[in-house]
């Protein structure tokens, strides 16, 4: 055991950087300073893909043969990190990270040739049709559904927390095609045109007045059958086939430490009447405990990552990594917080939207921080919420 | 030993929780947070209802009442989302105007009581960790006049108010209680310049910059130099209304939690009916009812003028950042997606009393006024 940095890794990092430093615009660096969400403002966010792309390197996850990098889990990892470090804005994620591996998985090879480079090209912007009002944590509770007519299915019902489907032109979508048996069984995993008739979009406003999240109704929405992605009540398998597509794949820690860093600049530049509150006791406490907490993350982490080289299954690490990751990120937007003391009280989410010109008021700093403490507060309940995973780690790995 | 309601506390209680229901909502909640200026029509309704003239005596058009009443007053406004610079004008405002000279408080209180007259306490500096001694607005004495030069920090109700009280140092080195001195400023003053936002929360506040802005020495509230006690006690009242408002807050978070978890159903059954719900929510309830005595605890101490009362405070503003904090995320997480969305309420209170845990010092900042009271 070691933790010596292979030569080739080490020059793999400065090829990523040298990268960056030539590729990486204003406009697009300055987006990625005032995100606030794990989703990007769109237009910064595609025009980064594009440049991403054309190097070959927007879907590193992706086999080879697809457009994919082929490399290593380590070198995924330094990319990974070296994007976060230079603050770039996170890729939209419905694409290139959800829709993109079930059809590798689990498409035809039609499909894989029709979809696949779209979306690595960003053409096609994807939201993903899968929560529903009653349908949350308990997913495979879903309603909305599709009957079989001639070629087609005709799609009745609603989906929420659609995220950014007013920018999407596509959706895939879990319909139920079955009523009767367990209820996993009777779905079935859709791709869709936005534009169809009889789908409406309605934008719902965050609690920092952002409309990243919809709700999308269907009204009779006419879909071809071959826009089915495996067989007919099998969706489930699809959609489940994306947990081993990615595991290990999504890393917190350097995003955290990042985060870290950022706010003991902060808190240097606070001023109390013994000095700044970077010397202050009870504040380095704090931030000593999420640094301790970063670094277990961190090296949780690197455990996967380290079986996955190894070829071996992490099992119960992965399954940890959301529910750390997520609530160290709010307890880090809310240190944040309390660093800024009033300073965070200043509401003005008007100026976090790229090219907004008017004046910002108190320090440029403090801008994103009560946007993010706020939006933050989603990463708990997105994805399967933290409750639904803690029962998963209690029933897969614990037995109970 | 008596935590009854008196009959007029009582009643005060009663119609406020009566004005509530009939005028909050979410919607006009989401309007009203867009307006700048706030709606006056709101203010001109707690006007008429006598609600401004409570902490104020007799003389001067006043109830005559106190911190007590403004409890129990703003408890039950907390319960709503009416937006009003309550503790802006009146308490804090109001705290200073009644503690000012004679001739200023015939000219002033009766003003405001009738919804006329707007104020601000301007005390908060950027990257200053809140203190009333961690105060750096510099004033400098010339003759009868003092030139004021800084820029003051998220002002509540800093937008809209006519009078300014603005909290200022006159000598003295930074960390002095000595040497600090409060200021009855015109808003519109010549050198004065407000840039109006919002608060998280919808309230408005402004940064105000003063630039060379001369005030007479007779606009001094209490003595020059001398303004540390005074500005402490207001501020402590201001921070025992904010507080009143917050347990008001919460609990409306606790109740919406609580009925949301009994209709929302997953998995065949009302999510109420898991037991890591039910724990979780029995917390929040805990956490608000221990705010709830530490207000009381704060409050009588105050009025009664026990020796303990400054850590009582404290604790208090401590409390309320902990708890409210803490119920907060939980009535979040609790409702879901829902709990994140601006439609709901919930969302508007959660940000309510964030807002409240970082104005004038938060929960750490008054954990350490606790170990050495100020």
């Amino acid at each position: 055991m070691d933790l010596q940095v292979p030569e080739q890794e080490a020059s793999f990092r400065d090829e990523v950087r040298t990268f960056l430093e030539e590729n990486l615009t204003d406009e697009i660096r300055e987006a990625g300073k005032m995100v606030t969400s794990v989703f990007s403002p769109v237009k910064e966010a595609m025009a980064w893909q594009t440049i991403l792309n054309d190097k070959g390197w927007a879907a590193p996850h992706w086999p080879k043969e697809f457009g994919g990098t082929g490399w290593s889990v380590t070198q995924r990892a330094i990319f990974a990190e070296e994007l976060v470090r230079a603050e770039t804005p996170p890729l939209v994620p419905m694409g290139l990270h959800m829709c993109g591996p079930c059809l590798i998985g689990c498409g035809t090879e039609e499909q894989q040739k029709e979809y696949l480079p779209k979306i690595l090209s960003g053409e096609h912007f994807w939201c993903q049709g899968y929560s529903e009002p009653g349908a949350g944590s308990d997913l495979a509770s879903l309603k909305t559904f599709a009957e079989k007519d001639g070629e087609d299915y005709i799609i009745n019902g609603t989906k929420i927390w659609t995220t950014y489907a007013h920018h999407a032109n596509k959706m895939f979508a879990l319909v139920r095609t079955r009523k009767d048996g367990k209820p996993q069984q009777g779905i079935t995993f859709l791709l869709l045109d936005m534009d169809l008739p009889g789908i409406s979009i309605e934008p719902i406003v965050g609690l920092d007045e952002v409309p990243e999240q919809c709700q999308v109704f269907f009204d009779n929405v006419r879909v071809p059958q071959k826009n089915r992605v495996g067989e007919e009540n099998d969706g489930w398998t699809v959609a489940k086939y994306l947990l081993t597509f990615e595991r290990g794949g999504q890393e917190y820690a350097p995003s955290l430490h990042v985060q870290l860093e950022k706010i003991k600049m902060m808190a240097s530049r606070q001023q109390t009447v013994f000095g700044s509150l970077q010397d202050d006791p009870v504040w380095q406490y704090k931030l000593a405990q999420l640094e301790a907490d970063v670094l277990a993350l961190e090296f949780t982490e690197m455990r996967i990552k380290s079986a996955l080289s190894a070829g071996k299954d992490p099992g119960a690490l992965s399954s940890m990594t959301k529910i750390l990751g997520t609530e160290l990120l709010q307890a880090i937007t809310e240190l944040r917080i309390e660093t800024l003391g009033a300073q965070a009280t200043i509401w003005q989410p008007q100026a976090l939207v790229p090219g907004d010109e008017q004046p910002i008021i108190g320090p440029e700093y403090a801008l994103t921080a009560m946007p993010h403490y706020l939006n933050s507060r989603a990463c708990s309940i997105y994805g399967g919420s933290n409750e639904v995973q803690r029962g998963i780690i209690a029933k897969a790995v614990l037995g109970l | 030993m008596n935590f009854q309601l008196s009959e007029e506390q009582q009643m005060l209680a009663d119609s406020a929780k009566r004005f509530v229901r009939d005028n909050s909502n979410v919607e006009s909640h989401r309007q009203n947070k867009k307006l700048m200026p706030l709606n006056e029509a709101t203010w001109q309704q707690l006007a008429e209802l006598g609600w401004l003239a409570v902490p104020f005596e007799e003389e001067h058009g006043g109830m005559g009442m106190g911190p007590l009443e403004t409890m129990v007053l703003l408890e039950a406004l907390g319960e709503g989302l009416i937006m009003s610079p309550y503790i802006a004008t009146v308490v804090l405002g109001g705290g200073f105007l009644r503690r000012a000279d004679a001739a200023t408080q015939a000219k002033t209180i009766p003003a405001l009581i009738e919804g006329r007259l707007q104020l601000a306490f301007a005390a908060e500096e950027y990257e200053r960790v809140f203190s009333l001694e961690n105060t750096t607005l510099q004033g400098a004495v010339k003759g009868n006049d003092v030139v004021l030069n800084g820029t003051k920090a998220s002002v509540m109700n800093g937008d809209q108010a006519d009078l300014l009280v603005v909290l200022v140092r006159t000598a003295g080195q930074l960390g002095d209680k000595e040497g600090l001195s409060l200021f009855l400023v015109d808003a519109n003053a010549e050198g004065i310049e407000r840039a109006p936002h919002r608060m998280v929360d919808g309230r408005q506040g402004a940064e105000i910059r003063f630039a060379d802005v001369s005030v007479s020495q007779d606009a001094c509230i209490g003595e020059l130099n001398k303004g540390y006690d005074v500005a402490k006690a207001v501020l402590q009242e201001g921070l025992l209304a904010l507080s009143a408002e917050s347990v008001g807050s919460m609990s409306v978070l606790l109740d919406d939690t609580v009925e949301y978890t009994k209709t929302r159903k997953q998995f065949g059954v009302p999510i109420s009916k898991f037991q890591v719900l039910q724990f979780r929510m029995t917390d929040m309830f805990i956490a608000m009812e221990q705010t709830r005595s530490l207000l009381l605890a704060s409050t009588l101490k105050y009025v009664e003028g026990h020796a303990d009362a400054d850590k009582a405070v404290h604790a208090m503003k401590a409390q309320l950042g902990r708890a409210g904090r803490k119920i907060g995320q939980e009535a979040i997480q609790i409702h879901g997606g829902m709990g994140m969305t601006d439609e709901l309420g919930v969302g508007h209170f959660v940000k309510r009393l964030t807002a409240a845990d970082g104005l004038f010092g938060n929960a750490d900042v008054h954990l350490r006024g606790m170990v050495k009271p100020a």
